[in-house]
């Protein structure tokens, strides 16, 4: 903890967990889609279900989705923004059983025809916790700088992707990896000290098997 | 380093050294953060101009949340201020401050959560006042917002700062300790002084509830800001009067998390008793809501 835990964050109210935190998922799926999105549609459980509207909850993750970050003032305008950039949203309320409070399921079609479906929660303090991506389970919340690697299972992937962050000095805090089955889509999920370098995630990018790799800042 | 386990502590660290609470916290999160002290100045200077400009924005008369549960009244007491009211200006002016800012944030405006959203208004009702009323220069209220910072990680240690966990006397309660003891600092009274004035803000506001109609950052937030506000500026008047509190600050940190445990879950930000559950209070939910 330091002051500016305390004195901070500057941030586009009401509240950290509706607004914050709820910008921060878009932008998480924004960003695993890796292109602009055209279509969202928007799956809400349990209070944001309920509440989306009063809080402005709805206004939060389309900004995200748009790129935005959590002080931003357009994100009050955000919905006529998306009209205006051909960005098309619906939002449903659907329980998802065993879910967080403040869950949102996010699918997302891109101009050039990517798509991605990711699943989190706001979970207070503008803190967040993805649980789902593109069907495969993940656990991160954020609190650390993230680095999401979509890739193939195919052999000596990861010895790749983590001898690239030896060589950039990175040090991974904490590393998962969710293989459905064996042989096809997976994601690793790393947690680093400290800063990533953009030109790590460059690099990382442009090995084989790699599908998309994402930074995910933390707060 | 500082360990920020004790607000006692860290002002009688202060006082050895002959220096301000502030001074000796920034000195000592330049070492923390690993960053240079221009830098962690330059930071809280934005946070100071955003605090700023929230107030201006914030006294909007056509200003409504996103709710339309509330806004405008920032821009009524900004009116009445100028017939003095019953406690002058000054004091007519800080309110319309906090009002501005807990407003604005429930319109989605740009605030800083100091410690939350829900308590935005009170560092710029009573530091900003300072400020712009003429009191203190730039330099020491952007200082001051350090004093305060510290304040608040030592409450979010040993207690808590979120009101789910420890009702309103953890968001408004805890900003205002934090203005009080601000304020000492930039009314130059000493460090000691400064603890007291946080402790009797703290002994002020125990027990408050966290009750939000429709759970939203509104009703009856907006005007606990101006509360803390009244606090923050009483607490401090004793304080430099040379009133002690009988009772240590960190023991008042300790009751307040007592408090906070031991009050049921339906007045932590649930809202299923209390102002939120009223018969106004459920009618104004399903107006925003509908019938869920």
């Amino acid at each position: 903890m330091n002051v500016f835990d305390i004195i901070g964050p500057v941030m586009i109210g009401p509240s950290s967990s509706h607004t914050a935190g709820a910008v921060r998922l878009g932008r998480v799926a924004w960003k695993i889609l890796g292109e602009r999105a055209v279509k969202a549609e928007i799956r809400l459980s349990g209070s944001f279900a309920q509440t989306y509207r009063g809080h402005g909850t709805d206004k939060a993750l389309i900004a995200g989705i748009m790129g935005m970050h959590s002080d931003d003032e357009r994100i009050r305008r955000s919905l006529v923004l998306a009209g205006e950039e051909g960005l098309a949203y619906s939002f449903t309320a659907e329980d998802i059983p065993g879910a967080h409070p403040n869950t949102a399921r996010i699918h997302l079609k891109g101009e050039n025809g990517a798509e991605c479906v990711v699943q989190g929660a706001s979970i207070g303090g503008g803190n967040i916790l993805v649980t789902e991506i593109n069907g495969m389970e993940v656990s991160f919340t954020g609190q650390y700088n993230t680095l999401m690697v979509l890739h193939y299972d195919k052999p000596g992937t990861i010895a790749a992707v983590t001898n690239f962050m030896a060589y950039s000095g990175t040090n991974i805090g904490n590393f998962r990896l969710t293989r459905p089955r064996k042989g096809g889509e997976a994601v690793m999920t790393i947690e680093v000290d400290g800063d990533v370098e953009e030109s790590l995630i460059q690099s990382l990018r442009i090995l084989p098997n790699i599908i998309n790799v994402v930074l995910i800042r933390a707060i | 380093m500082l360990e920020y386990d004790s607000i006692a502590a860290i002002c009688e660290a202060a006082e050895q050294q002959q220096t301000t609470i502030s001074a000796l916290v920034l000195s000592d999160q330049v070492e923390q953060m690993e960053v240079s002290e221009e830098t962690l100045y330059k930071r809280m200077e934005n946070s100071l101009h955003v605090m700023q400009e929230a107030v201006r924005e914030g006294k909007n008369p056509d200003l409504r949340s996103t709710s339309g549960l509330t806004g405008g009244d920032a821009a009524k007491i900004e009116t009445y201020a100028a017939s003095g009211g019953i406690t002058g200006t000054f004091m007519n002016h800080a309110m319309a401050r906090a009002v501005a800012v807990s407003e604005y944030n429930a319109a989605m405006g740009r605030i800083v959560a100091s410690p939350t959203a829900g308590s935005c208004g009170i560092l710029p009702g009573t530091v900003v006042s300072m400020l712009e009323e003429g009191r203190c220069d730039e330099h020491a209220a952007v200082m001051a917002l350090f004093t305060a910072g510290a304040i608040g990680m030592v409450i979010a240690k040993n207690a808590s700062i979120a009101g789910a966990q420890g009702g309103c006397q953890a968001e408004c309660g805890s900003a205002s300790a934090m203005a009080a003891a601000a304020l000492v600092e930039l009314a130059g009274g000493t460090p000691t002084q400064a603890a007291h004035a946080c402790a009797i803000a703290i002994k002020n506001q125990l027990g408050l509830v966290c009750d939000p109609v429709a759970g939203l950052v509104e009703i009856p937030c907006i005007k606990r800001n101006v509360s803390g506000i009244a606090i923050a500026f009483t607490s401090a008047e004793m304080a430099l009067a040379g009133v002690e509190s009988k009772i240590p600050v960190d023991e008042c940190v300790l009751a307040m998390r007592q408090v906070g445990d031991m009050l049921p879950c339906s007045l932590k930000e649930t809202s299923q008793a209390g102002l939120a559950t009223t018969p106004t209070g459920l009618r104004m939910k399903k107006q925003v809501f509908g019938e869920n």
